[in-house]
């Protein structure tokens, strides 16, 4: 029988199950579930509601920052200062909130503080044309130093009138029990993946990652879009660090150091590609998730701490490696 | 009438003249092959169309209106599209999102509007069928062939009612059979009444698709010829100089 035109290109060539094995994605939740199953087994410690607490609580963190670093990821660039600008926006909220000043004026500066930062990373690797890895490394330095001036290097733990409100905010379970921090995360991951997959500006992020010339030569406000990406990241940032504000109730000025490593490894064994042009919310969650996965089942299987960073530098490298591998099969 | 109308069209920059008095028309439905060596001003020429550069003198007529463009934006809003020669695609995206990149459909009400996913693979599907490509606009133009990339570029210019599509280079750097193909779509642009200009450095493409060759050299028009009554061999004088000019 001949194929006419019509069905030749009616024809969907990937099928839903195909799509599927091919997605790293996919295939770090299935580690990310073996591991959690050999380790219920392995150890009496893990499946304990307590630990499952922890652990949830503790990628709730480093996952809200990579959902703002996977849009940066997917134009191609990078944000090396989120870590300190998280430290920067807790302290921001905190001095505000210990001088008196109610939660909503602290979190409204805080805010402001985030997208001003980005702002600055924003407009000078867009319009200015630094490159991204060398003004957000600048930043690293600016907003941790910032956040020093700020609290004159002390540790702030009292919070003003609106003390317990905050504490409430990032401590709290607000619904089912579910510590909030992970429901802000849910909401933030929901927000994110609607954004990249429905809005005209979550397919012009990915066009830039594509080909930045091609989407200038197009029409896609190519400029501007940089600019955002880089405000979101910063956002992201700053919204985790006021809800780690409430969590902690103390603020410290290392708070959120080597954070930005963290971050960047759980995107990229979520799937995106520090070249740009992929990258997926839920990408960034299960790499946060994998990465404390580990970190976790370390420290309850008895293994020595130091060897963290081997574990999981060792999963970085896997996860690109298995991109590797399919993009060699393609090729050939 | 004739759709464009380029009236002593002249650029520079700096002391460099890069176009120098230029001027031709161009009529709907015709193919025209823009000859010339490099660095004889084809190009030069071509942007200050596609609204890139504004010519230091001369006047652009559009359909009998005089044209004054600042931005490229400006060009495909009257209906002038280019085909880029690097051909300006996204390997990580679909066929379909290449095609609509920068001009999106979307549904819904006022702010709350969401990419309209099936009416861009439908309609991209309807235009790939028009060019009579193989080209599937679920597909990563990653995974394709240079004719079927080509399809695509072209596409983008089939979405708004284009009368004019620039083609810079379409075959420099693909196979044979890829080149077939590309004759091919241009014909189909043609055939809808849709005028093409059409720069290239290969002989055998300008001889086969196009109905008139414009030569230039050093900024100049050097000929401008029904195909019919030029040859080859005349066209490669013009282009070098063996021939100084003809009428």
């Amino acid at each position: 029988m001949a194929v006419t035109l019509d069905q030749t290109i009616a024809q969907k060539q990937h099928t839903f199950l195909s799509r599927l094995f091919s997605n790293q994605t996919f295939w770090v939740v299935i580690a990310v579930i073996l591991a959690c199953l050999f380790l219920s087994f392995a150890t009496d410690s893990f499946a304990t509601s307590k630990n499952l607490f922890n652990i949830t609580r503790n990628v709730t963190f480093v996952a809200i920052v990579a959902l703002g670093m996977t849009f940066v990821i997917i134009t191609g660039g990078i944000d090396l200062s989120v870590g300190s600008v998280l430290c920067l926006c807790s302290m921001v909220l905190a001095v505000t909130m210990h001088a008196g000043y109610s939660i909503e004026i602290g979190i409204l500066a805080a805010i402001v503080t985030a997208l001003a930062i980005g702002a600055f990373n924003g407009v000078l690797i867009a319009y200015v044309g630094f490159p991204p890895f060398v003004v957000t490394l600048g930043m690293l330095s600016v907003a941790r130093s910032l956040a020093m001036v700020a609290s004159n290097n002390t540790v702030v733990f009292q919070f003003g009138p609106d003390h317990q409100k905050l504490l409430a905010l990032g401590g709290g379970a607000w619904l089912f029990g579910i510590a909030n921090p992970v429901l802000y995360m849910i909401i933030l991951a929901l927000i994110t993946g609607f954004i990249l997959r429905w809005t005209k500006f979550g397919r012009h992020i990915f066009a830039i990652g594509g080909n930045e010339h091609a989407a200038t030569l197009t029409g896609v406000p190519v400029k501007q879009i940089k600019v955002a990406v880089y405000m979101i990241s910063a956002l992201s940032a700053g919204l985790a660090g006021i809800i780690q504000t409430g969590w902690l109730g103390a603020v410290t000025t290392n708070l959120g150091t080597g954070m930005e490593l963290q971050v960047i490894a759980a995107t990229v064994i979520g799937g995106a590609n520090l070249a740009g042009g992929v990258g997926t919310a839920l990408g960034a969650i299960v790499g946060a998730a994998l990465i404390e996965v580990i970190r976790n089942s370390l420290g309850l299987l008895g293994i020595n701490a130091f060897w963290q960073g081997t574990f999981i530098g060792g999963a970085i490298i896997l996860a690109v490696l298995f991109d590797r591998i399919r993009n060699f099969r393609r090729s050939d | 009438m004739s759709v464009l109308e380029l009236a002593n069209i002249s650029k520079h920059f700096g002391a460099i003249q890069a176009v120098n008095d230029v001027s031709f028309s161009l009529e709907a439905g015709e193919v025209v092959g823009l000859m010339g060596d490099n660095g004889a001003g084809k190009s030069t020429l071509v942007k200050m169309i596609a609204g890139n550069f504004r010519p230091s003198h001369g006047t652009i007529h559009l359909e009998g209106k005089e044209l004054v463009m600042h931005k490229p934006a400006d060009a495909r809003q009257h209906g002038i599209e280019i085909v880029h020669q690097d051909l300006a695609l996204c390997n990580n995206l679909t066929a379909a999102a290449n095609v609509y990149l920068g001009r999106e459909l979307r549904r819904g009400i006022g702010p709350f509007r969401i990419l309209d996913y099936a009416a861009m693979y439908r309609r991209a599907g309807q235009l790939f069928a028009e060019l009579k490509s193989e080209t599937r606009p679920r597909d990563l133009v990653k995974q394709m062939s240079g004719g079927q990339r080509q399809a695509v570029a072209i596409a983008r210019t089939m979405l708004s009612q284009a009368k004019i599509v620039l083609m810079d280079e379409p075959t420099a750097a693909i196979s044979v059979r890829q080149v077939a193909e590309v004759l091919n779509l241009i014909r189909h642009l043609r055939d809808q009444g849709i005028a093409v200009v059409l720069i290239s450095h290969r002989m055998p493409d300008v001889f086969d698709v196009a109905d008139r060759v414009i030569v230039m050299r050093r900024g100049r028009k050097v000929a401008d010829k029904k195909i019919a009554s030029s040859s080859p061999e005349e066209v490669t004088g013009l282009i070098t100089g063996a021939i100084e000019q003809v009428a």
